[in-house]
């Protein structure tokens, strides 16, 4: 049976929700599994992920952790991981810095945002999406440790099973040496009082159609769903929308059970980040938008007209 | 300064949606060729780190296009040297010779000899979707690595600030070169690269830069070499083998509503999301 070590990730002293999809992963692998936090605060965050089943939360604390960077993480990660034979990371922008940098230094293969995994004995199989979403490949790891990322909207966040694992601490190794030539600067953190889009239940998600409208036209929707605000790539190449809101295959994969789509036409790129979603509603004045292939319920109209009517509807209960 | 820049042909991703998947393979017959969109903002972006925008004729370092693949994959190449790329090397292989950690060992390889004093790649290429390939190689280089590039500004060849686009927002990170770097979308937007030659407020037109006719009968005479896979990376397995491929599920039609209060109706009472 295998032993899974997986990865949390913190942000801003917290351990992210995301990392509760590498767990459930970790579980549906079997035997038995440890989760390693690692950051400058790791030991205060260990507590939130005691709870899980863990056969032990093990803690990497370290000033010099404070930021998510590769070449200080990666080492420390690789040591620990050479008492386990699977290392898992949610597939989110640090898991998927981190990782492969894990796997090289473990000699290990690495398969990357896998949608799900097959047990069969010994043997691990995992599917990837490719091509933008259009079709699943089977893989299988031919070394014997093996590194995945694990696609957030494909394994559900695992709930608390009770219990309380061990707390150990581990000690932090050596930053590679190129961690001399790299350099934190700063983060510009988009400020929202919003879910994260990967933990949203609703999405509301805007196109270019809306111009510099964006947030007049989609935050009364957004507010009134407390939902997350997305946003396509011609919304957030225009500046209607920061870049960290776009859905897409190489931004955010969502999947909410509710996903609003307004203004966007429906590009591949576009479909491939949001057609797991539940339930689908498409508001678009071009009837023959593509988004309206992948949507429940399309609505052709004018979004100006459209979004305003529909808060109002809404606000009728 | 010297880059080198990895890039491969992809078939068409804005018609993905017409592949044809069995469960042995994934056909992509009558789908043309073009190069995958994160390594072609990477050819733009290395062209733009290594010119004056007012005089882009003069070439103020040196870029270097490596792609894996057949013969027929040298038009990728012949493309990016007329845009302006100076030399370009072909790795002869094909495609399930290869994996992202095989890639990396043979770049990394290639990378002894060339010397290059940044390798800038796109993030992710679009059929695979794997993105890796940046950080394995950095990590075989013992480089640092910047993923995800949304902006870079040169800082007099010797180092580079780099945006990152992470979940949540921008992290800025500084690196020392040589260094390995991956492109995000946003890098070729008109003011995402600054480079040490160009003025500070130059705007360069949203996306890649296009060939001259002109351009693309000299491309022609620029050096492309030939390199055999084995000799870069040895007698190596893949770490990664596929045994199976499936369609995605079905999503059942939808249906086209009227008006603004049913859908809130169908939403309540059908599908039960609000």
């Amino acid at each position: 049976m295998a032993n899974t070590l997986v990865i949390a990730e913190l942000s801003e002293g917290k351990v992210r929700k995301c990392t509760h999809s590498a767990i459930n992963f970790a579980r549906q692998v079997g035997g038995t599994f440890s989760i390693l936090v690692i950051g400058s605060n790791a030991r205060a965050a260990a507590v939130e992920v005691t709870g899980f089943g863990a056969a032990a939360v093990l803690t990497a604390e370290d000033a010099a952790l404070e930021n998510p960077i590769a070449e200080r993480y990666a080492p420390t990660v690789a040591a620990v991981a050479a008492g386990f034979d699977v290392v898992v990371v949610t597939a989110s922008s640090f898991g998927k810095d981190l990782a492969p940098r894990v796997a090289a230094k473990l000699g290990a293969g690495y398969a990357s945002d896998i949608a799900a995994v097959k047990v069969d004995g010994d043997k691990l199989s995992y599917k990837r999406p490719m091509f933008a979403g259009n079709a699943y490949g089977w893989c299988e790891i031919t070394t014997s440790k093996q590194v995945v990322s694990v696609r957030q909207s494909e394994f559900a966040a695992a709930e608390p099973s009770g219990g309380a694992s061990a707390i150990g601490s581990v000690e932090v190794s050596a930053a590679d040496p190129a961690a001399s030539r790299v350099a934190f600067v700063s983060l510009e953190a988009g400020k929202s009082e919003r879910p994260d889009l990967g933990e949203a239940r609703v999405i509301v998600s805007g196109g270019r159609a809306l111009k510099e409208r964006f947030a007049e036209v989609l935050d009364p929707l957004a507010n009134l769903l407390s939902a997350a605000v997305g946003a396509s790539r011609a919304a957030c190449d225009a500046g209607y929308a920061p870049a960290e809101l776009q859905v897409g295959q190489t931004g955010r994969v969502v999947a909410p059970q509710l996903y609003v789509a307004i203004g966007i036409s429906g590009a591949i790129q576009h479909l491939a980040g949001m057609k797991g979603s539940k339930a689908i509603v498409a508001i678009n004045k071009d009837g023959d938008a593509p988004i309206f292939q992948v949507a429940d319920y399309g609505l052709v109209a004018d979004l100006f007209n459209a979004v305003p009517e529909l808060v109002t509807e809404l606000k009728k209960g | 300064m010297k880059i080198l820049v990895s890039l491969k042909r992809v078939a068409d991703p804005d018609n993905a949606n017409k592949i044809k998947v069995t469960p042995q393979k994934i056909e992509t017959t009558g789908l043309e060729f073009k190069p995958n969109p994160f390594d072609e903002y990477a050819v733009e972006t290395a062209l733009r780190l290594t010119e004056n925008a007012a005089n882009t004729k003069q070439r103020l370092g040196e870029v270097t296009v490596v792609t894996f693949g057949p013969k027929e994959a040298e038009s990728t190449l012949r493309a990016a040297l007329a845009t302006g790329a100076d030399k370009a090397i072909r790795v002869d292989a094909t495609d399930d010779a290869l994996d992202g950690d095989l890639v990396a060992r043979a770049l990394a390889k290639l990378i002894e000899t060339e010397k290059p004093d940044l390798v800038l790649l796109g993030k992710q290429e679009v059929e695979g979707d794997a993105n890796q390939v940046a950080q394995l190689l950095a990590e075989y280089l013992g480089w640092p690595q910047a993923t995800f590039a949304g902006s870079i500004k040169s800082e007099g060849d010797t180092a580079l600030l780099v945006g990152r686009e992470i979940d949540g927002g921008t992290m800025n990170l500084r690196v020392t070169l040589p260094a390995v770097v991956s492109v995000d979308l946003r890098i070729v937007a008109p003011r995402s690269v600054q480079s040490v030659h160009t003025k500070a407020d130059h705007a360069y037109p949203e996306g890649v830069r296009f060939a001259a006719l002109m351009a693309i009968m000299a491309a022609k005479k620029k050096s492309l070499t030939e390199v055999k896979l084995t000799d870069l990376t040895g007698d190596v397995g893949l770490k990664i083998k596929y045994t199976g491929f499936e369609p995605p599920p079905a999503r059942k039609a939808g249906v086209k509503v009227k008006s603004v209060s049913e859908l809130v109706e169908k939403l309540k009472t059908e599908a039960k999301v609000l």
